[in-house]
């Protein structure tokens, strides 16, 4: 505890006269700040390396309390590529018309544009059954496959961007649609990126209460392992009550464990997401590769790593200070 | 210094530990507490320090009066009484340093300075050398030294001690009790609990004698 190492000045002989001039006593304050300031320097130190001493038991707890932080984050990186991944389709609806099979290239276009003169259409575009087998022949991995069969079996289809996103209107559009002769079938995306946005709101909801729930886990588990601690050194408590130690003196290496834990139990967090998501990028990537699309996973980013590390260290703070009232006053000398 | 006038002091659970005591110790006096087991010795000097309060009276220490401390100042009163107690309280995963050093630490004192405190403390009570053992390759008289070092290294105004000589021989008894004097002599307000009664005669000075928690006689033969 002594080996503070605070830098030294020489104008420090006459520490501990209360009797002092102003000028000493202005020395006395600053003398008092830094031994302060070493105090907490020493005391962090301290804290530290006792739970390096016990590593394997801290390391239980670091463990404990970073599974129980990372699962709100894994949930949100999920979320969020979930988000972004919507986000691709840009919340618009698209309806798709696939065409019988005996409608030829020339009616095909005549239809196209036919649909696209309509009030409720803003966009179409006619693929052709060939135009569809070569996109999917380079997509799907299946080449040879296809290469292999006798006719095409796609269909033709055209791609209409309706003018409205509103469910009914866009409904309206597909029934006058089905009118048309050489309409075989048709889909549309609206509902289901609707359900996939209204899933989404629900799962940021369940991800805060979730949320809420572990860090109050990780806030009892550190406040009873701080009240272990407080129990282990319980003699000490005493004794540096005994010799005039302020409350604010006995509370602070228990808070500044809690501080370790929780910092520590960050770093576990930290380290499992993003190994994990390591771990998944490249099937992501080749996955979003064969829905034809660039999309790769989003990580934590700086912004939020930093903002894990100040939670799970603010929940280690936390559980230690609850401890801490909880149980410091019941231990008087005797 | 200590002041107290008509305390009576009730455990919880009804028995009354001591009972309309008055007495005062001014400043620089050096006195002994004696009394039977149970007498209220330890109540007393518990009482000095707040480690229990007065359930009646007034009790005065060093200008504060205690009934009215607030539990946030009972620090900085314990700051200015050196205590050296029976069982020693001393931290026994620490080295005879540390735990010297302790009242300077939590006193703020610069790492430095309180070296150099530490190892005039441990000289003066016959321990230099010994300050990086651990108390537990102590004898039981060093070990008590290691406890007055730890009592006085703030050079506190006031110093007590409860039997500080409980477990010791006659010889070491009397080295201990010419220690108080010695802080006695440059000033230091001296109370000691002893039932050593042969060596409270041998040193002569003021006896405050409890029985069954009140005082008996406050006898003053210091010449």
């Amino acid at each position: 505890m002594m080996k503070s190492g605070a830098s030294e000045s020489r104008t420090r002989t006459r520490k501990g006269h209360r009797d002092s001039g102003a000028s000493q006593s202005v020395t006395r304050r600053r003398d008092l700040l830094q031994s302060w300031a070493g105090n907490h320097r020493a005391v962090a130190v301290d804290s530290l390396s006792r739970l390096m001493t016990n590593f394997t038991s801290s390391l239980m707890t670091w463990m404990v309390i970073g599974i129980a932080v990372a699962m709100p984050t894994w949930m949100y990186v999920l979320l969020n590529n979930a988000g972004a991944v919507s986000q691709d389709w840009d919340g618009h609806p698209r309806v798709i018309v696939y065409l019988k099979s005996d409608v030829s290239f020339g009616k095909a276009v005549e239809l196209s544009e036919q649909l696209l003169n309509l009030q409720e259409v803003i966009g179409a575009e006619y693929i052709s059954p060939s135009d569809a087998l070569e996109e999917f022949k380079t997509l799907s991995g299946f080449g040879e496959v296809v290469d292999s069969l006798e006719e095409n079996p796609l269909p033709g289809a055209i791609m209409i961007n309706p003018a409205s996103d509103d469910v009914a209107e866009v409904e309206n559009l597909v029934q006058k649609l089905k009118k048309y002769p050489p309409v075989e079938s048709i889909s549309v995306d609206l509902q289901w990126l609707q359900r996939l946005h209204s899933i989404l709101q629900l799962a940021r909801r369940s991800i805060l209460v979730v949320s809420v729930v572990l860090a109050l886990a990780v806030a009892l588990i550190i406040g009873n392992t701080i009240r272990l601690a407080i129990e282990s050194r319980r003699s000490e408590i005493e004794v540096v009550k005994l010799v005039g130690g302020t409350d604010a003196f006995v509370r602070r290496p228990f808070l500044y464990t809690g501080f370790w834990f929780g910092l520590g139990g960050g770093l576990v967090a930290w380290l499992l997401v993003e190994a994990s998501l390591m771990w998944v990028s490249a099937p992501v990537a080749e996955l979003a590769g064969l829905y034809n699309s660039d999309f790769t996973l989003l990580g934590l980013g700086a912004k939020v790593g930093v903002l894990l590390f100040i939670i799970s260290a603010g929940l280690g703070l936390t559980g230690a200070w609850l401890a801490v009232n909880r149980h410091l006053n019941v231990i008087q000398p005797n | 210094m200590i002041n107290f006038d008509n305390v009576s002091m009730r455990y919880e659970g009804g028995r009354e530990a001591l009972s309309q005591v008055s007495f005062e110790l001014q400043r620089s006096e050096m006195a002994f507490l004696t009394g039977h087991s149970g007498a209220g010795k330890s109540t007393l000097l518990k009482l000095i320090i707040v480690m229990e309060r007065a359930s009646q009276g007034q009790l005065i220490v060093d200008g504060q009066n205690l009934n009215r401390l607030k539990a946030g100042r009972i620090p900085q009163l314990r700051r200015n009484i050196g205590v050296v107690f029976q069982n020693h309280q001393l931290l026994f995963d620490r080295t005879v340093f540390d735990n010297v050093a302790l009242p300077l630490v939590i006193s703020g004192y610069h790492p430095r300075e309180a070296g150099r405190r530490v190892r005039a403390a441990l000289a003066k009570v016959g321990l230099q050398g010994k300050e990086k053992q651990y108390p537990i390759a102590l004898s039981g008289g060093e070990q008590q030294r290691v406890g007055i070092a730890r009592a006085v290294v703030n050079k506190p105004p006031i110093l007590l001690a409860d039997e500080p000589t409980g477990n010791l021989d006659p010889e070491l008894s009397r080295e201990i009790m010419d220690l108080f004097q010695q802080f006695n002599h440059v000033g230091v307000t001296v109370l000691i609990a002893s039932h050593d009664l042969f060596l409270i005669e041998l040193m002569g000075h003021r006896v405050l004698k409890l029985n069954h928690g009140r005082l008996e006689t406050s006898r003053s033969d210091e010449t």
